[in-house]
């Protein structure tokens, strides 16, 4: 790990002024951050620690019904709110699908949004790489790709986004407030990642010194609570990142859909709602034939970025099976394999 | 740039002076507590080796900057018995052969701990995989470790209730 200074902020301005340095991180958990500076994937010379902050570890429910969630709020925390977890399930099943109990005990809802790719040539400062190192190349693209992205990836950079929090926060518009040297200013998350194009060394729309200090979950969602489901298929039940995964979430009325929320995650360098599939979702019979239609458009942009087509194929198969899943209703109690396709619980659709 | 932390570990208070910031919770409760039951096996929250109770609430020392942890009540493997009475949850490992090697094993109990904590993994052993699965054991002895949660949690309960 390189040398740093550590500084503990006892205010917000005042951990904005020590971030707004050159070489400056916040640290929150850093879960993500010490384990990247052990290997010498990023070498911040000053952390600041917002950890401890005054204020921002608050779950709310504002007079419009809306959530929002301090950013030092711990993925736990939020997953085990029990007025959360009713309001967005998907949410919580995708928290609860991701890492170990003992990351989730100390990683923050911030930290998730601005972890780091999991690509192991970002990971590795021997390995070319534009997002770590700009203008080095990208071993990846001839290299083990068969996890990166299929969609919204460049000739500079093929990786993908690990979260599984923001595949479900993205489907159901969630906005990032943020705090900078500027002022304050919000994000749709939708907006907040960027796609790599010449540029991926710049993933958020974060500037120097700006801290993410909440999220926030629109009310209307409210209307997709029974039908909503994360699905995650991952190379091992669990305690893995997503090679695909997808939120699905349906407000559905009468035998017809009257709204669908669609998002996928190990995709792309952002999570990636799918605006298309949802339109086609829109008044159609919730059924196979709906799904797969979905399924088609969600991913009719979609290219191999390396030796990773099949992942074209299978996400079209987690949306459809993902779609299946909400149709059949989110299940009273989280399964014991939250999003896994190997659900134990009885009474939980399982297979479809 | 040296920096005082004071932690209470396993109930007594320590202060520990850092000369530089770059130390583990990990590597403070080995290295300058001589506390070396909390073993370092990744050192990258992978395979839970690490793992502790940080206000009662399992975590990965391996990832928490000492620095950070200012004021914390820490407890160790080193913390669970009381002087030769072992908790009932190291019982219950040793009766359910939830262990081969034990480089994981204090790992593994302090997770248990944490997890039985949480009350959410109940009688069902597919929670209780799921709740464990921070924790890797080389040797596979998982079967047993899984048996040993569940005993431990309903001994406890059973204490509870009386």
């Amino acid at each position: 790990m390189n040398p740093f200074d550590y500084i503990r902020p006892a205010s917000v301005a005042e951990a904005v002024a020590a971030a707004a340095e050159p070489g400056a991180a916040y640290l929150a958990a850093g879960t993500n951050l010490l384990d990247l500076m052990k290997v010498g994937a990023m070498r911040p010379g000053r952390l600041v620690d917002v950890r401890h902050l005054p204020g921002l570890d608050r779950i709310e429910t504002l007079s419009d019904g809306s959530f929002r969630i301090g950013s030092m709020v711990r993925n736990a925390d939020l997953a085990r709110d029990a007025g959360f977890a009713a309001a967005f399930p998907a949410v919580a099943e995708a928290l609860l699908s991701g890492a170990s109990a003992q990351l989730r005990n100390v990683a923050t809802v911030g930290g998730n949004v601005m972890q780091r790719t999991r690509c192991a040539y970002f990971q590795d400062p021997a390995s070319a790489c534009n997002k770590r190192n700009p203008g080095s190349g990208c071993d990846a693209l001839e290299g083990e790709n068969r996890t990166h992205a299929v969609l919204g990836w460049s000739g500079s950079c093929i990786a993908t986004h690990p979260s599984d929090f923001c595949v479900s926060l993205v489907a159901f518009d969630a906005v990032v407030e943020i705090v900078g040297p500027a002022g304050t200013r919000e994000v749709p998350l939708e907006e907040f990642h960027l796609l790599p194009g010449t540029t991926p060394e710049r993933e958020c729309v974060l500037e120097a010194g700006e801290l993410i200090v909440a999220l926030r979950l629109p009310s209307d969602a409210g209307r997709f609570a029974a039908n909503q489901r994360y699905l995650k298929l991952r190379e091992r039940t669990s305690f893995a990142f997503a090679l695909v995964s997808a939120t699905a979430a349906l407000d559905i009325e009468d035998g017809t859909i009257r709204s669908a929320r669609l998002a996928l995650g190990g995709v792309a360098a952002k999570p990636w709602r799918a605006h298309a599939a949802e339109a086609q979702l829109q008044g159609a019979a919730p059924g196979v034939e709906a799904f797969e239609q979905a399924a088609r458009a969600a991913l009719a942009d979609a290219m191999p970025s390396g030796a990773n087509a099949f992942k074209i194929e299978l996400a079209r198969r987690v949306v459809n099976r993902a779609l299946l899943l909400a149709a059949a209703g989110t299940p009273e109690r989280m399964p014991a394999m939250p999003a896994s396709a190997f659900s134990s619980v009885p009474g939980v659709l399982s297979h479809v | 740039m040296t920096l005082s932390v004071t932690l209470s570990v396993n109930g007594v208070r320590r202060d520990v002076t850092l000369e530089d910031p770059r130390v583990t919770l990990l590597d403070l409760l080995r290295e300058r507590l001589d506390l070396v039951g909390t073993k370092k096996g990744c050192d990258r929250g992978q395979c839970g080796a690490c793992t502790v109770l940080v206000d009662g609430r399992r975590i990965n020392s391996c990832l928490a900057l000492a620095a950070s942890y200012d004021g914390a009540d820490i407890v160790t493997i080193e913390g669970l018995a009381k002087g030769d009475l072992l908790d009932p949850v190291q019982a219950a490992f040793i009766a359910h052969d939830g262990f081969q090697c034990g480089f994981c094993t204090p790992g593994q109990i302090m997770s248990a701990v944490g997890l039985i904590n949480e009350g959410e993994a109940g009688d069902d052993p597919d929670r209780v995989r799921e709740g464990m699965s921070g924790n890797l054991c080389r040797c596979g002895a998982h079967a047993g470790i899984v048996e040993a949660v569940l005993d431990a949690q309903k001994q406890l309960q059973q204490r509870r209730v009386a």
